[in-house]
């Protein structure tokens, strides 16, 4: 009997004014809070107020048989404690359900677990506690920032006493294997691997609407077909992507709203098939095999690996003198400034440095306030020189 | 095809963009086949009556550089005698034409209306003021049209618009004028009546329009109201040059070099770029800065700065030429172009065959099809400080930029440009 997997990923981070040379050790304001604000007014109207809404009616629809897993950062819920509580009031009403999973990640949407083993777990255990206070729920789950992923990753979840963690289906992970059935991370002896199926995550997050595409327009009976299909080989397909996709994306009006609605059903259709969250899907089904994953791997860009964020001189740069400060940080035992800190370690700030400029870039754009990655570094290393300015001694 | 281009110098003797974009667009038109009849102003070209020169053009100088040889086969060079260079002034003219005819007799002609004021009444040779030059040049000119054959005319900019246009007259081919720049991008809102008319009567009657960019087209549309249907945009490119492998040699670390290289007019923006380096040499005062260029707002500017202190640390060098441009581009570590409005704006191609990271402003062409240059708005001082305080300090801002900046211009060729203009000689009817 084959599961549906249904993961989306909630993240917001905190974006960086405009801040030149000269600002720096005049003015300690960093957030671009107008921005900020804006953004999250906008996404949560058009995304994940009325998204939640079809989502809710599904589960009473459907009786506890549609099931959803949600990854929410901490970035993104301390703005909605600022700005929008009725939207974490209303992931409540859906953990409420016992339908929906929350899965763990570090607070700040972090690239920590690369730079800094200390830092990562701190991280973790803030965002688990969070998640704790806000939805109850104590994470079985983990999901690394952008699904970054190695065995690394893979045994020091396992130490940590996660039943599951997430990664990118990629065939560089996979070879000739599929991404329908659970794995046992090399290494590890509990934790079981769950692998986002790309095509068809991608056929909704990418392709849908797509004029060009030559399954245009995608309906949700045709992708029920898809999903169908590709069950009739594996245990449980992976549907992994970013909750933005619904409705900012992707406009609500374009179709994707109904799309959503009708999907559930179509997929139930066919007596078989169940919709189940990460933990369930690790509780249920044993690793088919062992799976070696020693470079890491993430969904961004085609690439799939860390390049959109340390792929070039700027990038490296950031996060070298970013990390190089830690020990300075922490000796000064100031929660603010071990806050902002962290704060500055949302891998969106790096990502906006990225120079590859593909196809992807279309994707780096979304919700990026810079016109160029030169102009993303300079800002960002301005305000590094500042921030390093709190840490006594010589700066970085 | 066979074009018959009324253009703008031809090496060694070249002065700036437009000749620079001229010769590269010709180039790669007769690369592609084509033959090009190329009509150059040039001062004291002989004196025949006829007032033209015929030039082979196994007799062009072109010392030692068997690099063009090939091509230049199908380029039959035409000088006719005129004062006329490019983006040239009424008072330019007037003076270029005073140092012509200093050993001539003069007769000195008082207008009573105005106390003290000197005509020089000069009937022989030259226009007595710009625009009868340019009149004068045309009729000239179009003596060429009338003895060859050709299927289209292509004109640069309003100095050749008459010319074209009387060559179109005699052979009724079409007529194609190429903007590079415009009444308004030279002088701001104090434009020249004149030479706006003239302007706005080419583009009206030329059979399609060229601009250098897409910044270009939207002033011709706003300003000039032509129809966006007749405008192409085809974008300049950068030639490659032999001298540039040679001319690598080492910058000096302690000693930072930033670079304004143009005229220093009010177009190409000279104040920003004094008033940002003041602000960067509060905080950097070891930084060199360097203005190579000639023009009217040279005395203000260095007058400017005398005024903010920085003289020891800003140098002007005056009009630079071939190889002395080349070198002060290997010399420097940044290079800045801050105009106020640019059409398109070649120089920072050229910098960046040097390896030399740039900012340029937004108000211009170039910033349309460059990806990897810094770019501010022209009367952002404070950020263009900013952003050069970032390149003369961040090493890895640097690398990034060059290294992703040589991918960037293997992909800018005179080539694909004078594809795109072959293109618009269909478009106009040939």
């Amino acid at each position: 009997m084959p599961s549906v997997c249904f993961y989306f990923q909630i993240h917001q981070p905190l974006r960086l004014r405009h801040y030149t040379f000269f600002d720096i050790h005049s003015d300690h304001e960093y957030e671009h809070r107008e921005q900020n604000r804006e953004t999250l007014q906008r996404v949560t109207e058009r995304c994940y107020l009325p998204v939640n809404r079809i989502i809710l009616n599904l589960i009473k629809k459907y009786r506890g048989d549609f099931r959803v897993a949600f990854s929410i950062t901490g970035s993104i819920l301390d703005q909605f404690e600022k700005y929008r509580r009725d939207a974490i009031e209303s992931f409540q009403r859906l953990a409420d359900t016992g339908c929906v999973e929350f899965i763990n990640e570090t607070y700040y949407h972090s690239l920590a677990f690369l730079f800094s083993p200390r830092e990562f777990k701190e991280q973790v255990i803030s965002h688990r506690n969070k998640v704790k206070t806000l939805f109850g729920q104590n994470p079985k789950t983990f999901r690394h920032t952008e699904l970054i992923y190695n065995n690394d990753l893979a045994r020091m979840v396992e130490k940590m006493g996660y039943a599951a963690v997430l990664a990118e289906g990629t065939e560089r992970v996979l070879g000739w294997r599929s991404p329908n059935y659970v794995y046992r991370p090399a290494g590890c002896h509990k934790l079981k691997l769950l692998l986002r199926n790309y095509r068809l995550s991608d056929d909704i997050s990418f392709r849908f609407s797509d004029q060009k595409w030559s399954e245009y327009p995608l309906t949700a009976d045709k992708y029920a077909r898809w999903v169908h299909d590709a069950g009739k080989t594996g245990d449980v397909i992976n549907l992994f992507m970013d909750y933005e996709t619904f409705g900012e994306h992707l406009k609500g009006d374009a179709g994707v709203f109904d799309f959503l609605r009708s999907l559930p059903g179509e997929i139930m259709k066919h007596p078989d098939f169940r919709f189940q969250t990460p933990a369930e899907v690790a509780g249920e089904y044993e690793p088919v095999a062992r799976l070696d994953v020693p470079h890491f791997v993430s969904w961004a860009d085609v690439e799939r690996d860390l390049s959109a964020w340390l792929g070039n001189a700027l990038q490296k740069d950031a996060l070298h003198t970013l990390y190089g400060m830690e020990s300075k940080v922490r000796r000064r035992k100031k929660e603010e400034l071990l806050r902002t800190w962290r704060m500055l370690q949302t891998s969106d700030h790096f990502y906006y440095m990225c120079t590859k400029w593909f196809a992807d870039g279309d994707v780096h754009d979304y919700f990026n306030p810079y016109s160029s990655p030169y102009d993303a570094y300079i800002n960002y290393m301005n305000v590094l020189d500042d921030f390093s300015s709190f840490l006594g001694g010589k700066g970085t | 095809m066979r074009i018959l281009m009324f253009g703008w110098e031809f090496p060694p003797h070249m002065s700036g963009g437009l000749g620079t974009a001229c010769f590269g667009i010709t180039k790669a038109l007769s690369g592609l086949g084509h033959s090009v009849i190329f009509v150059i102003p040039r001062m004291n070209a002989g004196d025949e009556p006829s007032h033209v020169e015929l030039v082979s053009a196994s007799k062009v100088p072109v010392p030692k550089q068997l690099f063009y040889e090939g091509i230049l086969k199908r380029i039959d060079v035409r000088h006719v005698d005129s004062l006329l260079r490019p983006y040239m002034t009424q008072g330019q003219y007037a003076s270029l034409l005073r140092k012509q005819y200093y050993h001539l007799p003069v007769r000195r002609r008082y207008d009573r209306g105005k106390k003290g004021y000197v005509f020089l009444d000069i009937s022989e040779k030259y226009g007595p003021d710009l625009i009868s030059e340019v009149l004068r040049y045309s009729k000239v000119a179009c003596v060429i049209g009338k003895s060859h054959t050709f299927d289209v005319i292509h004109a640069h900019d309003w100095m050749t618009v008459f010319a074209a246009m009387n060559a179109k007259k005699v052979s009724g081919k079409p007529f194609v004028l190429h903007i590079h720049s415009l009444e308004f991008d030279r002088s701001g809102e104090h434009i020249n009546r004149n030479i706006y008319d003239i302007e706005r009567y080419g583009m009206e009657s030329a059979d399609r329009i060229i601009a250098v960019s897409h910044y270009t087209k939207n002033i011709i549309t706003a300003r000039y109201g032509i129809s966006p249907d007749k405008i192409s945009v085809v974008h300049n490119a950068v030639s490659r040059t032999e001298a540039v492998k040679s001319y690598h040699i080492e910058r000096e670390p302690d000693r930072k070099i930033v670079l304004f290289l143009g005229r220093i007019t009010f177009q190409k923006g000279p104040d920003s770029f004094v008033e940002a380096a003041s602000l960067v040499l509060n905080e950097l005062p070891e930084v060199t800065f360097v203005m190579a260029g000639a023009g009217d707002m040279m005395p203000r500017m260095v007058e400017r700065v005398a005024e903010l202190g920085i003289g020891k640390n800003v140098h002007f060098t005056g009009f630079l030429q071939g190889s002395e441009v080349e070198r002060v581009f290997t010399m420097s570590d940044l290079y800045v172009m801050p105009s106020v409005s640019e059409p398109f704006g070649i120089s920072p191609l050229e910098a960046m065959l040097y390896d030399v990271p740039v900012i340029i402003s937004r108000q211009s062409g170039v910033s349309e099809i460059l990806r990897h240059a810094l770019k501010i708005d022209f009367w952002d001082v404070k950020e263009m400080a900013n952003k050069m305080i970032a390149v003369l300090k961040y090493p890895e801002l640097v690398e990034e930029m060059v290294e992703r900046s040589r991918e960037e211009l293997k992909n800018i060729h005179w080539e694909t440009a004078a594809q795109q203009i072959a293109k618009v000689y269909r478009l106009a009817g040939v």
